[in-house]
């Protein structure tokens, strides 16, 4: 840190800046302890990828958002035609108000495919367990974000959907309907709601977003990143302290991260400017029109995102037991480091078993989703209760068919092959 | 539809079955065949929307100078042919109707038909146009096919002419149902039936275009981006390879 004065004067005007930060800011110390000597393995595969692609679109909600509320008036008379006037009456306004609601879809398709990866390749097991929690935290923190926006535009789904997820707590024995009423400011879903919610959603959530997320990446950093071989590279260092197996984050993996951000704007972009509702998908159709409190639309179910959840609320013919089996279905993701008992991380190496058991849980999870597009009835609710077991005995018999597991040998050094 | 251009690309994104959502009830809708680029049909689709829909529905959102632009018509042209509501060339398409006659008129307030494309579809408002039938039992003296009972009367009756359903009996075991088996007309309109479904067609096109007045630009600015994206993607990767080409 100290240098001596004669040094000082040798050095050039931008290194003698440096310099001067670097005495009273660790500017240096971080960007070495966070990027130029923070060692991931060298074989990360794409599925990485989308650690960073979280990050990038949590950016691209932030800056979109902000210039959405410049525009946006959260009241009840006023917000529909609001969204109409950035839609129609603001310089490049529609494009804004289309990254944003493509960017929400978008924030949970990485997102699942960031948990599948953890899933695949043990990353919530042990030293990773707070990382892993902390990422659930960051999952049910974009959740209850996108449902405070997704009242935002104030349509028919907007009202309605709302109306089902809010009516969820009323649920509750003894607290639920005081409960509905506190949530919502009224009686019903009002005025007031929606500018509470416009509060949660602008800065509340944000705020505590943005906490988890650095908290997310200070615990990564702090143990290290998984591979998909599931092998501490910290385990294996050369001379200089270096794992040998390990390539820096900068340059190394963030020049393969700028190839993931660009492929997935050219997907992003394909949504934005080619089909920007997706099929009724991200933008559903009965929110072109604006919330009617007295009119119901044909059928009222919440954005894709959380369909899982939703179908399994539905299975339950009791309403408080469907929320207690959702609240479970969620809650018990967060127990994965301790159900788990096989000590080998990566499927890769890991039995038949958990491969089996993984394969339904993804199944499971999708047509799931599907399902809760689906009326609740027939053929459609009798597939819903069969998944949503299947669902839960990955959870369940966890303990079991991993102890029962004979994982394949670990090789002691990643497998990469220079591409 | 132009939006239906290249999204193939973006299914694959999600592997999305594309599900269509336009609710419509039993009766099967028409493909509107519509597009968005076509100026001229957009033209016309202006000039019947002013004279035949604005009259008890507003487009509260759409501005006349935006139409004037976005469809190729001159100021003059505008305030000549298509303002019939106000002077001020920035102005919405607003009525002036008060709510409360309208509802005594038809027991319903009309919608504004500004994103009538986008809740509906363009396929159900071509159908829909296209369905008015005599029902001596409506208090309208007309209902419509895609929407029974609608409180809208037929008001282009004058030009389609009036049409009455007709049904053949199909015969399941000892049940006999009536099944639907098109319009035959009463009473011959102005227009053929061709010229009538041009004419609803650009109707339709137009309500498509102020549903989402930016959708051609969009499309061009989106083959634009991707254009770049690409070229970005090829220049990250060989810097991606130059840099961990020493990795062993």
């Amino acid at each position: 840190m100290s240098t001596s004065q004669s040094e000082v004067r040798k050095m050039g005007a931008g290194s003698r800046f440096n310099q001067w930060i670097n005495d009273r800011f660790p500017l240096q110390k971080l960007m070495r302890e966070h990027a130029t000597e923070y060692y991931a393995s060298k074989n990360l595969n794409f599925w990485y990828g989308f650690g960073v692609l979280s990050m990038f679109v949590l950016v691209i909600m932030i800056v979109s958002g902000i210039f959405l509320t410049m525009n946006y008036k959260p009241s009840a008379d006023e917000a529909f035609a609001s969204v109409e006037y950035i839609m129609r009456d603001v310089e490049w306004g529609w494009l804004i108000r289309y990254i944003h609601s493509t960017g929400a879809s978008a924030f949970f398709v990485v997102v699942y495919l960031h948990m599948f990866r953890a899933l695949m390749y043990g990353s919530y097991k042990k030293p990773r367990e707070l990382v892993w929690i902390i990422g659930m935290l960051i999952y049910l923190a974009l959740m209850a974000e996108a449902f405070f926006g997704y009242m935002l535009p104030w349509g028919q789904m907007s009202y309605w959907g709302a109306q089902v997820i809010i009516s969820l707590f009323g649920t509750l024995p003894v607290i639920g309907d005081p409960l509905v009423e506190w949530i919502r400011g009224d009686f019903y879903i009002s005025d007031i709601t929606l500018n509470r919610f416009f509060a949660l959603h602008v800065i509340a959530m944000p705020l505590v977003l943005i906490f988890l997320v650095a908290a997310h990446i200070m615990a990564l950093h702090e143990v290290g990143s998984n591979n998909p071989d599931g092998i501490e590279i910290k385990e294996n260092k050369d001379a200089s302290g270096k794992p040998v197996d390990g390539v820096a984050f900068h340059p190394y993996h963030t020049s393969k991260d700028l190839v993931y951000i660009i492929i997935f704007l050219i997907l992003f972009s394909a949504v934005v400017f080619f089909a920007p509702t997706f099929y009724g998908f991200f933008l559903e159709t009965a929110n072109f029109e604006p919330a009617n409190p007295l009119v119901t639309p044909e059928a009222i179910h919440p954005v894709w995102y959380f369909t899982t959840f939703y179908a399994i609320l539905r299975a339950v013919p009791d309403q408080l037991g469907g929320v207690i089996l959702m609240g479970a279905a969620v809650f018990a993701l967060f127990l994965l480091p301790w159900l788990d008992r096989c000590r080998v991380k990566s499927v890769r190496y890991r039995g038949w078993q958990f491969k089996v058991a993984l394969a339904l849980f993804v199944v499971s999870f999708v047509l799931l989703g599907w399902l809760g597009l689906m009326p609740a009835s027939g053929i459609y609710l009798t597939l819903t209760r069969i998944f949503t077991i299947i669902y839960f005995a990955f959870f369940i018999f966890m303990p079991i068919y991993t102890a029962m597991e004979k994982p394949k040998p670990v090789p002691d050094r990643v497998v990469y092959e220079h591409g | 539809m132009v939006n239906r251009v290249l999204p193939l690309f973006a299914a694959l994104l999600l592997g999305a079955p594309a599900l269509s959502l336009a609710a419509s009830g039993d009766f099967p809708l028409q493909s509107a065949n519509n597009d968005v680029r076509n100026a001229a049909s957009l033209q016309r689709g202006a000039k019947y929307f002013v004279n035949y829909c604005l009259g008890c529905h507003s487009a509260q959102y759409v501005r006349y100078n935006r139409v004037a632009r976005d469809l190729g018509i001159s100021e003059d042209l505008l305030v000549e042919n298509l303002m019939f509501t106000t002077d001020t060339v920035h102005d919405t398409m607003t009525i002036a109707m008060p709510g409360g006659d309208a509802e005594g008129w038809f027991g319903t307030l009309p919608p504004d038909l500004s994103l009538i494309a986008r809740s509906r579809s363009a396929d159900y408002l071509y159908t829909f146009l296209k369905a008015f039938y005599l029902d001596e039992d409506a208090v309208l003296g007309t209902n419509n096919k895609v929407l029974s009972n609608t409180s809208m009367p037929h008001v282009l009756w004058e030009l389609q002419g009036i049409q009455r359903p007709v049904y053949r009996e199909e015969r399941n075991g000892d049940e006999i149902t009536r099944v639907f088996d098109g319009f035959e007309t009463v009473r011959e309109g102005a227009l053929s039936e061709e010229e009538y479904s041009r004419m609803v067609r650009d109707i339709v096109n137009f309500l498509d275009y102020i549903g989402e007045p930016v959708q051609v630009e969009r499309v061009a600015i989106g083959i634009r981006v991707i254009a770049f994206l690409l070229v970005f993607l090829l220049i990250a990767w060989l810097l991606k390879r130059e840099i961990w080409k020493d990795v062993k």
